[in-house]
């Protein structure tokens, strides 16, 4: 066995410059399959964490007649006396922030221009809205007390062409059907890097946005956030009593989980792929081998060399070159990744209704890499089996023969 | 006793409808230790016969035995235990693996039918040294003349320690200094340790080392001299 292993390998070694190539290829093909598997996890991470941080929360307390996606104002629909609930949500321990907040859809027009926008009251004093004063790229947060001041996002404003200061006029849909339209002046312009939630959001103090929708002491939902998210089921357990629906980020975030999956089903078929093109450069470098060394075959079947440890020598060929492409393509994949660990790739507004950040980070999970690197392995010694075939079926006279 | 025996032995090949006659009915018997040659001109068939007796290939009708035993019917895996440790071969081309020094060519039989490590390395060395190898044991094929690969291959031939020794033109490559060194370790092998031979030609000056000579002709036997003295 250690003799067809030497053999093996001072084989590969006859032909360096192919049996590097061969090996490369497979390297390469590792590689981008480590990196793309490495986007895919950035990119579901990043839609997971960008959701959470803007617009799910943890976890959320509505009333049980919420319908999220009519966006009512109704006050039955509505969570009665929100700060005092959100009060003591936040003296939970695992809870970093709960705050009320009031959702409602409006149309900002200035000049002629005008545009339909998400309407977010919030809580400027809360932790939750950090995101939000974080990414002030000019003028000045909210302050709970204003009553004309509004905040909003960067490529809403560009798009508007208005800026800190300028005054904008808002369309709110209010509690009793009606429409109240008012004139706001531009406090801020802020970034989340989030292209699809700061083209159409808008954010105002939550006392100013109950005002105008005739909502008074009342807020669509209480955001909830975790200190850490693994402790969502045990702050349910705990806040289940009420009357009211405890929603989790798990619940209410089933589209990118949907979305996750079937992204990996499609990675299976890019992993067919390069896997097919990788495996088709082995078979190819190894039948050449097994041609090459027609005479050989010849020679080693004559002195008694059975057909399977004929195969076992070209299966340890592929074995190794496997082995080395494997290695090249750990260290070639690691390294892509890293790289754009750091830099990311800028995607920019993709045009889609998912949250995620402009620039996707790569994330490479220990699975991942260890079920990618198996698959190629084995796809490897599959495709090493042809040749191995071939050269185990020589007749031995036609070996020698086919050698002269 | 006799090592090997053929009976009424044809070998028809076909390649689409062309058939060739190779062998048409040979019948011959080898005796153990002898030193026999088998002549012939060019397409008589020597190469076939050998492949035959070698276990390399099945006859189309007719027996061969070896050592007693059918061989005419074996499947592959079969044939290839039958080749290891009893059979021998050298080729006219040097056969030698290129990726292998002497040394790990000579030892390949020996690690083929399971020898241990120690036996292994007594056997090589003892045949290196038989064949006049010994500086050039850790040589690979293409650093070695034409003469000293062949006689790698006859050290290799002998290391499993088979019954017959079946060489097919083992000098048409060399010179004739290398062809008679090679003829000589054969002839001193085959005085010194008993095994059989059986070498085609169509050389004269290689003819002269049998003491046997079987001449062959579009397939049969035309000539089948008994022992002659030694030259
Ligand atoms: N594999 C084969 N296929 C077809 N014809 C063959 C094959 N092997 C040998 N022959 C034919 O059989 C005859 C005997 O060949 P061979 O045994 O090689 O003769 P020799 O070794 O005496 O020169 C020749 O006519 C040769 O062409
Ligand atoms: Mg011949």
């Amino acid at each position: 066995m250690i003799q067809i292993i030497k053999m093996a390998f001072r084989d590969l070694g006859r032909n360096r410059r192919r049996s590097f190539f061969s090996s490369l290829a497979l390297g390469i093909g590792l590689a981008l399959m480590l990196l793309m598997a490495a986007f895919i996890e950035g990119e579901v991470n990043s839609a997971m964490d960008t959701t959470i941080r803007l617009k799910s929360g943890h976890l959320q307390i509505r009333s049980k007649n919420y319908e999220e996606s009519k966006t009512s104002l109704k006050w039955e629909d509505l969570v009665e006396n929100p700060d005092q609930i959100a009060g003591q949500i936040a003296s939970l321990d695992p809870v970093l922030a709960a705050t009320p907040r009031l959702f409602a859809t409006g149309i900002v027009s200035v000049r002629d221009e005008s545009t339909g926008v998400s309407v977010y009251g919030i809580d400027p004093l809360s932790e939750a809205n950090a995101p939000y004063r974080m990414g002030l790229l000019q003028g000045d947060f909210l302050s709970s007390e204003d009553r004309e001041g509004i905040l909003i996002g960067q490529p809403l404003a560009d798009k508007l062409q208005v800026e800190v200061g300028d005054k904008i006029s808002l369309s709110v849909n209010t509690s009793n059907g009606d429409v109240d339209e008012q004139l706001f002046t531009i406090r801020g312009i802020y970034s989340t890097q989030t292209n699809a939630f700061d083209n159409a959001t808008v954010l105002l103090p939550i006392s100013k946005a109950q005002a105008i929708t005739k909502t008074e002491n009342h807020a669509s939902t209480i955001f909830i956030l975790l200190k850490d998210k693994d402790q969502t089921d045990a702050v349910v357990t705990a806040l289940q009593a009420s009357n009211l629906d405890v929603l989790t980020w798990t619940k209410m975030n089933e589209l990118i989980i949907q979305t996750e999956e079937m992204a990996n089903s499609y990675m299976v078929l890019f992993y067919l792929i390069v896997l097919a093109i990788t495996a088709t450069v082995i078979v190819n470098t190894l039948v050449m081998a097994v041609f090459e060394r027609t005479r050989e075959i010849g020679i080693l079947s004559s002195i008694g060399m059975k057909s399977r440890h004929i195969m076992a020598m070209f299966l340890a060929e592929s074995s190794l070159l496997a082995v080395g492409g494997i290695i090249m393509g750990l260290i070639l994949g690691i390294l892509a990744v890293s790289y754009f660990a750091r830099v990311g790739f800028f995607v920019g507004n993709m045009g889609l209704t998912m949250l995620f950040g402009n620039t996707i980070y790569t994330e490479l999970t220990v699975a991942d890499t260890i079920e990618i690197t198996v698959i190629a392995f084995i796809i490897t010694l599959l495709a090493g089996f042809y040749p191995a075939l071939i050269a185990s079926r020589m007749e031995p006279v036609q070996a020698l023969r086919g050698g002269k | 006793m006799e090592v090997t025996k053929i009976e009424n032995v044809t070998r028809v090949f076909k390649i689409g409808k062309v058939e060739t006659q190779a062998l048409r009915g040979v019948n011959l018997s080898i005796e153990n230790g002898e030193f026999t040659a088998l002549v012939g001109p060019s397409g008589s068939g020597k190469t076939t016969l050998l492949q035959l007796i070698g276990c390399l290939d099945q006859p189309t009708s007719g027996q061969v035995y070896i050592n007693g035993k059918d061989v005419s019917k074996l499947n592959r895996n079969q044939r290839a235990d039958m080749r290891r440790g009893t059979i021998g071969f050298i080729f006219q081309f040097f056969a030698l693996i290129p990726t292998l020094t002497a040394y790990e060519n000579i030892e390949m039989p020996l690690l083929l039918v399971g020898e241990s490590p120690k036996k292994r390395k007594e056997r090589v060395t003892e045949l290196l040294e038989a064949v006049e190898l010994t500086d050039r044991a850790h040589h690979r094929p293409d650093q070695l003349s034409g003469g000293q690969q062949q006689r790698v291959a006859v050290a290799r031939a002998l290391a499993a320690r088979p019954s017959l020794i079946l060489a097919d033109e083992p000098t048409a490559n060399l010179d004739t200094p290398n062809g008679k060194q090679v003829m000589e370790t054969m002839t001193r092998l085959n005085q010194e340790t008993g095994v059989t031979f059986v070498f085609a030609t169509h050389d004269p000056r290689v003819i002269q080392y049998a003491r046997r000579v079987i001449t062959l002709r579009d397939g049969v036997v035309i000539e089948n001299h008994a022992e002659k003295p030694e030259v």
